[in-house]
């Protein structure tokens, strides 16, 4: 190695720089012959056997029926609708998932940190046994435990005569808008408006005398009470569709099925014991002297939550959080495993399935999924960027 | 830079082979030395693995009558399980080099699919299976009620066709193999399970009481049942084809398990006997195998009514007379093509 060489391309080699940009020539030449190989490899496959590729099938009758859509869909429809449907019930299954996960994560975070020794030890032997058991493995047992443990449709629990709970799912009412209903809509999207608006005034006014207005309870107010006191006023322009039974099963109103509870659930768990720890660890990266100068200035408990902790672990806790939305996101592709028919289960599976299309149904969903991740991600970068420190 | 030349031309030799290959299946599968045969997840009487591990019943013993007329051994066998979604596509990718799982032959699969199918085996229809306590006596009566039904198949096309047809409503339950339809049936996920009415007779022998439920009279579609290989080799479609009818002109002419071997060996009076046996003519060697090919095929497992009996006939749980499914001068709708 030390002797001094003369060979021209050795010393090339051993030149740092030189070295680098060989080692990334080949390293992009191996990287894109791997490519051709294999794609050259599924189009020979796919010519030997006589199939090209072509999206033209996404116009085509799907003939197969979903039980799940939140738009107008029969078998009548096109496979692209088919897809449309499952993207829309991967997304509801995704923010719902988020949602919920999120809510539980910070509740587990919190707990953690609490100074009552059983609300301490029931977060961590919940994020324990959650964390180290498969997400596929819950998604099975709470399906499981939804079809045996609940009733048949005929006993169904019942609640009221307007929900009903059985392993059907559970079969709630859904409102039907009265024409009255703007009224509401309007005095709903006003309020919001005003509560923007109030905050904005609220903080300049205590930027420029230090008063405090109670912003949430005037915003609380204008969004929800004031909307439901029209709402009364002017008789109730909503009817309920409340199921009932005929037959089979619940007709009207809205379900859940039992496929979307489990899927639901399963991921809301399994993700809240992973955010529940990013939690905690976001808030002991505050360190206590922060608090502790707070307290001296006087402030109250909620305040010094509110303005001195949260803000500062929120920079900590964003971005793992991040990858714990695109991880929920991509898990609920494990819908496959009991049914829910989600984008993987429509496009990804019957259609691909009945058209024999598998190179391009799994490009779609690829690009799909790619797509939501992305999504995600800049969403949440944005974020994360609005929250960082200013430095001045 | 040898170690980089070498590299690079490694990768540009697999990538050249890649596409030189494509040989021909008879090819590979002796050069394995075995047959991957795509078949169900568990279908008892078709398809499943017995307590002792074994591949037992109607389809797999198709496997392996291919593998005895191509490879003289009808154990030389490597099942492999597929969903009714998968299977197509693990026939195309090459992960099997013949299919045998319940499949119904359709213009869309053969064309659009590029398969190519062999002679129906097995006659069949969709039917609905519902408790005895539902109080259903007929499919029409089924408006509002949730089925099961698995994916990718036929049934769940006839059943969304049937149930528009006929303007009633449902809520399908998309299940991906048997066994997870009859676990939600017997949850009470769905009222009724729909499948193939074989698929039915199997699934309803697995209860300990068959009579508290009840298969309906309506059959909705047709599903001619048959094996099938991929387009492009006709060679070995052409194997499939002559095996299959081989096994079904062997019940006609009597050639059983028991005697093919014999009749093999020795020159008998009878020509269509001896060309099928291979004691006369050719009709191996057009096909690129042993002369002896049927009759290993029909020593290894049967004839067609023996490989019928066997699996899924009257005598076994799933009780299945022979109706369209026995020989054109039986009453049945099997004329197999002549051995000439
Ligand atoms: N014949 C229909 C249906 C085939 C089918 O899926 N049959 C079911 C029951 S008859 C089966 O074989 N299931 C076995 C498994 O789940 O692996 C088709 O070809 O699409």
């Amino acid at each position: 190695m030390s002797t001094p060489t003369t060979n021209p391309l050795l010393r090339a080699w051993y030149d740092k720089e030189t070295r680098s940009v060989i080692i990334q020539i080949i390293a992009a030449a191996l990287i894109i012959s791997f490519f051709a190989y294999i794609i050259n490899n599924a189009v020979t496959n796919l010519a030997a056997i006589g199939k090209d590729i072509n999206f033209g099938f996404l116009w085509q009758n799907a003939s197969y029926d979903i039980n799940q859509s939140l738009i107008e869909y029969s078998s009548t429809s096109s496979h692209f609708k088919a897809m449309i449907v499952g993207l829309i019930n991967t997304l509801l299954v995704a923010v719902a998932g988020i949602f919920l996960a999120t809510i539980l994560g910070f509740l587990l975070g919190i707990m953690r940190l609490s100074s009552n020794w059983l609300t301490q030890k029931i977060a961590y032997v919940y994020i324990e046994y959650i964390r180290n058991v498969p997400v596929l493995l819950h998604i099975l047992l709470l399906y499981g435990v939804i079809l045996n443990a609940l009733p048949r449709p005929k006993s169904s629990y019942n609640l009221n005569d307007t929900f009903f709970l059985n392993n059907r799912g559970l079969q709630m009412p859904s409102p039907e808008f009265e024409s009255l209903f703007w009224v509401v809509a309007a005095f709903l999207v006003g309020g919001l408006a005003f509560s923007l608006w109030f905050k904005r005034y609220a903080k300049k006014i205590q930027d420029a005398t230090g008063k405090i207005y109670p912003v949430g309870m005037i915003s609380i107010g204008a969004i929800v009470l004031l909307p439901m006191a029209v709402y009364f006023l002017i008789g109730s322009p909503i009817v309920w569709d409340v199921p009932a039974l005929k037959g089979f099963n619940f007709k009207g109103g809205i379900v859940l099925r039992p496929e979307f509870i489990a899927l639901w659930l399963a991921l809301s768990l399994y993700t809240a014991a992973f955010i529940g720890e990013i939690v905690r660890a976001g808030i002991i990266a505050i360190s206590h002297g922060q608090t502790e100068a707070a307290q001296a200035l006087g402030l109250s408990n909620s305040f010094i939550l509110k303005l001195v902790v949260i803000p500062q672990a929120l920079r900590v806790i964003i971005p793992p959080l991040t990858s714990q939305y695109l991880n929920l996101a991509k898990n609920s592709s494990l819908a496959l495993a009991i049914g829910y028919m989600d984008v993987v289960a429509t496009i990804g599976g019957i259609s691909l399935n009945q058209t024999g299309r598998e190179m391009e149904c799994m490009l779609i969903v690829m690009a799909i999924y790619l797509a939501m991740s992305l999504l995600i991600s800049s969403v949440m970068n944005w974020y994360n960027d609005r929250i960082q420190l200013v430095e001045r | 830079m040898k170690l980089i030349n070498k590299v690079l031309t490694g990768v540009a030799l697999t990538a050249m082979t890649a596409t030189a290959a494509q040989a021909s299946t008879l090819e590979d599968v002796r050069a394995a030395d075995e047959l991957k045969c795509v078949v169900t997840t568990g279908l008892a009487g078709f398809a499943a693995p017995n307590a002792a591990g074994r591949w037992e019943g109607f389809d797999a013993d198709f496997c392996r009558a291919v593998a005895a007329a191509v490879l003289g051994d009808g154990d030389k066998v490597k099942f492999v399980p597929s969903t009714g979604k998968t299977r197509f596509t693990m026939l195309n990718s090459g992960e099997g080099d013949i299919l045998f799982r319940n499949t119904t032959e359709t213009l869309s699969r053969d064309v659009d699919l590029k398969l190519s199918f062999l002679p129906v085996n097995f006659y069949d229809g969709q039917g609905f299976m519902v408790p005895a306590s539902l109080g259903v006596s007929s499919a029409l009566e089924l408006d509002g009620a949730s089925v099961c039904i698995q994916t990718g198949t036929t049934t769940e096309l006839n059943l969304a066709d049937y149930f528009r047809t006929n303007g009633m409503s449902y809520e399908p339950v998309a299940i991906e193999t048997n066994e997870e339809g009859f676990t939600n049936y017997v949850a009470g996920r769905c009222d009724v399970y729909t499948t193939d009415a074989s698929g039915l007779a199997s699934t309803r022998a697995k209860f300990e009481d068959p009579t508290q439920h009840l298969v309906l009279p309506e059959i909705i579609s047709k599903e001619p049942l048959g094996g099938a290989v991929r387009h492009g080799d006709d060679q070995w479609a052409d194997i499939g084809k002559w095996v299959v009818n081989a096994l079904i002109n062997a019940e006609e002419m009597g050639i059983t398990q028991a005697n093919a071997m014999n009749l093999a060996s020795n020159v008998g009076n009878n020509p269509g006997i001896n060309r099928l046996v291979g004691s006369e003519g050719t009709m191996g060697e057009m096909l690129g195998l042993g002369p002896k090919w049927a009759a290993q095929a029909i020593a290894a497992v049967g004839n067609y009514g023996e490989i019928y009996e066997r699996n899924v006939g009257p005598n076994t749980p799933l009780e299945i007379g022979r109706g369209l499914n026995n020989l054109w001068n039986k009453g049945g709708v099997l004329y197999a093509a002549p051995i000439r």
